[in-house]
């Protein structure tokens, strides 16, 4: 118990599984398929600068959707007192527990061209409009998929904050306006940023969501990646080029907003 | 705080029907007699029925349930284990593996899964170059990486009840004349035991979950559930996806209610308890 | 003292069917320091939480200034808090932490700046600002929640048992600096406690409460010296409370025997208690004592003995700096000013006898208390 050892199969474990891996990838990134250093994947990526684009657009897009409704579900949701605010953790996560595949499939199943909204227009002589095969269908999937990771995470900080700091703030002469904007919205901003994160990330590179809602037309960075591995594309050395350079952009993008975050915190409060 | 008013709860109502609704309409339409996606004609058992005569998703749910119980067994022991010996690390190697231990975490699935399938083509490459195996991919790199995936979070969910620990607990198990494993089991595993069966319960319901990393690293035989759901999906839209939904939503539903009967059971219990300390 | 500064008039507070408040009534002069005291679940807090405006009264008026206030939100109301766990925020430091009121108020910022380090000097912490809220200790937290209710120079300033998470001898530097600080600023503290030695330190004026009823209001010497009620006199300090009969005015009787006393006003032969406090008893030859007992346990207290002695079945206790050994036969001697006569109530009968006494009894009663008052909230 007081030794260490018995957590070196892990470590050992790690070493195997979770660093050679990334070093592996990394190795393929700069390398060609005859095993000399290149540059040449990089430059190969430059005429996928559009998926890019694409894909760090649409999963921005859907982040912000999250925030926006996430935000005031998670806050309403811990505002409740009874039944709901009890089950509100389950009643979040119980659609996650549904197969991710299924929950985007529903979708597939509603948007068709004939598929149920549109026999809902049909009801009143419109339509039918085209739904699934676009990019709207991708962040449609997105939000939905990952808006429960937007609610939680929010939902348990404001839960947290104790009844008695608000009652301080109104004390002091805040409305309950200036309660929300001076002490809830500032305390509960370490949820939102790790539901940013939880979103985000997921979102950026699926290609998933992107393939069953998003059709053959759309390309995303996890298409291209999935196409460069395991589809006819096949070329691992730019995949994980590809898959190198998403990384390091997430990784900035996620280490910035922390940062702006905390530095938030510090200057205007 | 203010309560809630009407429009804030009609919010929260449009918010569930946005996250359920589409749940419905699938376990609606799985009773549907026919194959339209828009139209009732009438009540059927039809998909089903068809569903479990389809020898893919059922051997594809056996190796599923195989795999996700075989990783979330192996990566509990393993990941309690770890996370009891990081807690005995000097502080700087504690946060080092802890950074290490969260990269699966917080990487994206995808790059997990693709840096694996990597690992592994090269691993088996080499040992079938050097002994002459005929490797591949199969349900043991499914293993393996599913188990790379668990082990954090059973590590996620014991650290805080380890942090939680009186440290003078073993100690004091040590000067009662117990020690070594046997201690640990009397004393430690019982303080720790909730978060130990949260993170097996966490580890068996992500690898059955999961669709990236395992359609990069199962290779080209092996297929797990969300796989065949995967290639059942993008190709034309079968009604047995609403019949499999279905179950895997009633099996769901029924798993928590059952973890959440007992729990409340449990927590009656504890509480009569309390009553019965008090009065005396 | 001054004009009155806030009036509860005839309060009710009920919880489904549960009577926290039972008709209360109470004044409360400007600029004094009145404290409400009692067990938990006595009501006190509920009192402190209506006066701030974070519940109100299932009926009842409360008036400040003499204008009905019932329907006022706390930030519109000219009284500030302190909270029991402090209440501070977190995310912002310390000078952030005592200018927020400031803020809102949209005060000038040169303005804020001088008025937060006035309030940081006032509670000892000068130069504090810049620090975080979760660096200090809990005694200085204390005084960081006090400088942000004082500078923004409240009429009422609201302590809800702001020193019951401090160790003894922070507590007892608090009490003091907070009797200054009251001073300095001049202006009505309530502040609420089931401390009983907290309250006769600090107050001006010190309220008893029990199940939601007021049993007596007076000052810390009053309440002491003349308790109304057994209760009072069990919950204020030591007491014995022995069942006596008036005779007629300035003469008591017990065991039998009559003594004298100052008390007056009583019907001829009325049945009362009769308080008498055990530093009142001094312990004299038996042939020279008013009484005699036998003593059943002597403890060691430090600056005195506490004695149990059994006076026919009824366990008084004794504090004296003399010591007498357990088995001893001794006679005690009671002058007239000790004996502290009270009308009957309905806490007759239930204090007072030292039978159970053990020193640790205080310590597992506050232990309690402080539990209980978590479940009133």
């Amino acid at each position: 118990m007081k030794s260490k050892a018995i957590s070196f199969p892990y470590v050992g474990w790690m070493g195997l599984f979770v660093i050679a891996p990334i070093l592996i990838i990394t190795v393929y990134a700069f390398t060609s398929a005859t095993g000399g250093f290149t540059l040449a994947n990089f430059q190969d990526m430059a005429q996928y600068a559009s998926a890019f684009g694409r894909s760090f657009l649409l999963a921005a897009v859907a982040t912000v959707v999250c925030v926006l409704i996430g935000y005031p579900m998670a806050y309403y949701l811990a505002r409740e007192t009874g039944w709901l605010h009890r089950m509100a953790t389950m009643l979040i996560m119980l659609p996650m527990w549904m197969n991710f595949l299924l929950r985007t499939y529903s979708w597939k199943f509603l948007l068709e061209r004939n598929g149920l909204i549109n026999a809902f227009f049909d009801l009143f002589g419109l339509g039918p409009f085209q739904m699934i095969d676009t990019q709207g269908a991708i962040v449609l999937g997105m939000i939905y998929n990952f808006l429960p990771y937007m609610v939680l995470p929010i939902f348990s900080v404001i839960e947290k904050i104790d009844p008695k700091v608000i009652e301080a703030a109104q004390d002091l002469g805040a409305n309950s306006v200036t309660v929300f904007r001076r002490v809830i919205f500032p305390l509960s901003l370490p949820g939102v940023l790790s539901g940013i994160t939880m979103v985000f990330i997921p979102s950026v590179s699926t290609f998933a969501i992107s393939r069953l809602l998003g059709g053959s037309k759309t390309l995303l960075l996890g298409n291209l990646i999935d196409m460069q591995f395991l589809g006819g594309a096949y070329n691992p050395h730019l995949g994980s080029a590809i898959s190198l350079v998403m990384m390091v952009i997430v990784m900035v993008c996620m280490a910035l907003m922390n940062h702006f975050g905390d530095g938030e915190q510090g200057v205007t409060l | 705080m203010k309560k809630n008013g009407i429009l804030s709860r009609l919010f929260m109502a449009l918010c569930f029907l946005f996250l359920y609704a589409p749940i419905l309409v699938l376990v609606v339409f799985s009773f549907n007699a026919s194959k339209s996606k828009a139209v009732w004609a009438g009540f059927s058992l039809k998909w089903y029925a068809e569903l479990f005569q389809n020898e893919m998703i059922l051997n594809a749910l056996w190796l599923t349930l195989a795999v996700s119980a075989l990783a979330a067994i192996i990566s509990t022991v393993l990941g309690t284990a770890a996370a009891i010996g990081f807690r005995n690390m000097k502080h700087r190697s504690r946060s080092v593996c802890m950074t290490i231990n969260n990269i699966p975490l917080t990487n994206a699935d995808i790059i997990t899964g693709v840096s694996m399938m990597l690992l592994f083509l090269f691993g088996i490459s080499a040992v079938n170059g050097l002994f002459g195996f005929k490797w591949r991919m199969g349900f043991a790199t499914l293993l393996i990486a599913h188990i790379t995936f668990d082990v954090p979070n059973v590590i996620l969910s014991v650290m805080p009840k380890l942090r939680q620990l009186d440290p003078n607990i073993y100690e004091a198990a040590q000067d009662l004349g117990d020690h070594g494993f046997h201690a640990f089991r009397k004393v430690i595993l019982p303080e720790i035991m909730p978060g130990v069966v949260n993170g097996l319960i966490i580890a068996f319901t992500l690898s059955i979950d999961d669709f990236v990393i395992s359609y990069f690293t199962a290779g080209s035989q092996t297929q797990t559930l969300s796989m065949v759901i995967y290639s059942m999906a993008k190709k034309r839209v079968s009604p047995e996806i609403n019949a499999l939904s279905t179950l895997m939503f009633v099996a769901v539903v029924a798993l928590m209610v059952l973890v959440n009967l007992r729990q409340t059971r449990q927590e009656r219990l504890a509480k009569r308890q309390r009553e019965k300390l008090t009065a005396q | 003292m001054s004009k009155e500064l806030i009036r509860l008039s005839d309060c009710v507070m009920k919880y489904d069917d549960e009577v926290i408040l039972d008709h209360l009534n109470l004044y409360i002069n400007d600029k004094e320091f009145l404290t409400l005291l009692g067990p938990s679940g006595c009501g006190k807090t509920t009192t402190l939480r209506i006066i701030g405006g974070f519940q109100t009264p299932t009926s009842g008026d409360v008036f400040f200034d003499g204008k009905r206030i019932n329907n006022v939100p706390p930030h519109k109301r000219k009284i500030n808090t302190v909270f029991q766990k402090y209440a501070l925020f977190t995310h912002m430091n310390i000078f952030e932490n005592v200018a927020f009121g400031l803020r809102i108020q949209k005060r000038p910022e040169a303005e804020i700046v001088r008025r937060v380090e006035e309030a940081l000097e006032l509670v000892n912490l000068p130069g504090y600002g810049k620090r975080s809220v979760t660096s200090l200790s809990g005694g200085q937290q204390q005084r960081v929640a006090i400088a942000r209710a004082i500078v923004n120079r409240p009429q009422v300033l609201l302590l809800d048992e702001p020193l019951g998470a401090l160790d003894l001898k922070l507590r007892k530097d608090m009490q003091v600096e907070l009797k200054n600080i009251q001073r300095e600023v001049g202006i009505t503290f309530i502040y609420v406690t089931h401390d009983q030695e907290e309250a006769l330190t600090m107050s001006d004026t010190v309220v008893v409460m029990d199940k939601g009823n007021i049993q007596q209001i007076g000052t810390p010497i009053d309440i002491y010296n003349e308790p109304k009620n057994a209760f009072v006199a069990d919950f204020i300090g030591e007491s014995n409370i022995i069942d006596g009969v008036m005779v007629e005015d300035k003469v008591v009787k017990l065991y039998g025997k009559k003594f004298p006393c100052l008390d007056t006003g009583f019907a001829p032969n009325e049945p009362v208690d009769v308080v008498i406090r055990p530093e009142d008893i001094d312990i004299v030859p038996v042939e020279q004592g008013q009484l005699t007992g036998t003593v059943t346990e002597v403890i060691f207290k430090g600056m005195h003995y506490d004695i149990i002695v059994d006076f026919q079945g009824f366990k008084w206790l004794i504090q004296t700096t003399d010591f007498s050994p357990e088995g001893a036969k001794i006679g005690v001697k009671i002058d007239p000013d000790g004996f502290h006569v009270m009308k009957k109530s309905t806490y007759s009968g239930k204090f007072g006898d030292y039978s159970s006494y053990s020193s640790e009894y205080d310590e597992l009663s506050e232990a309690s208390d402080e539990e209980g008052e978590e479940d009133e909230e």
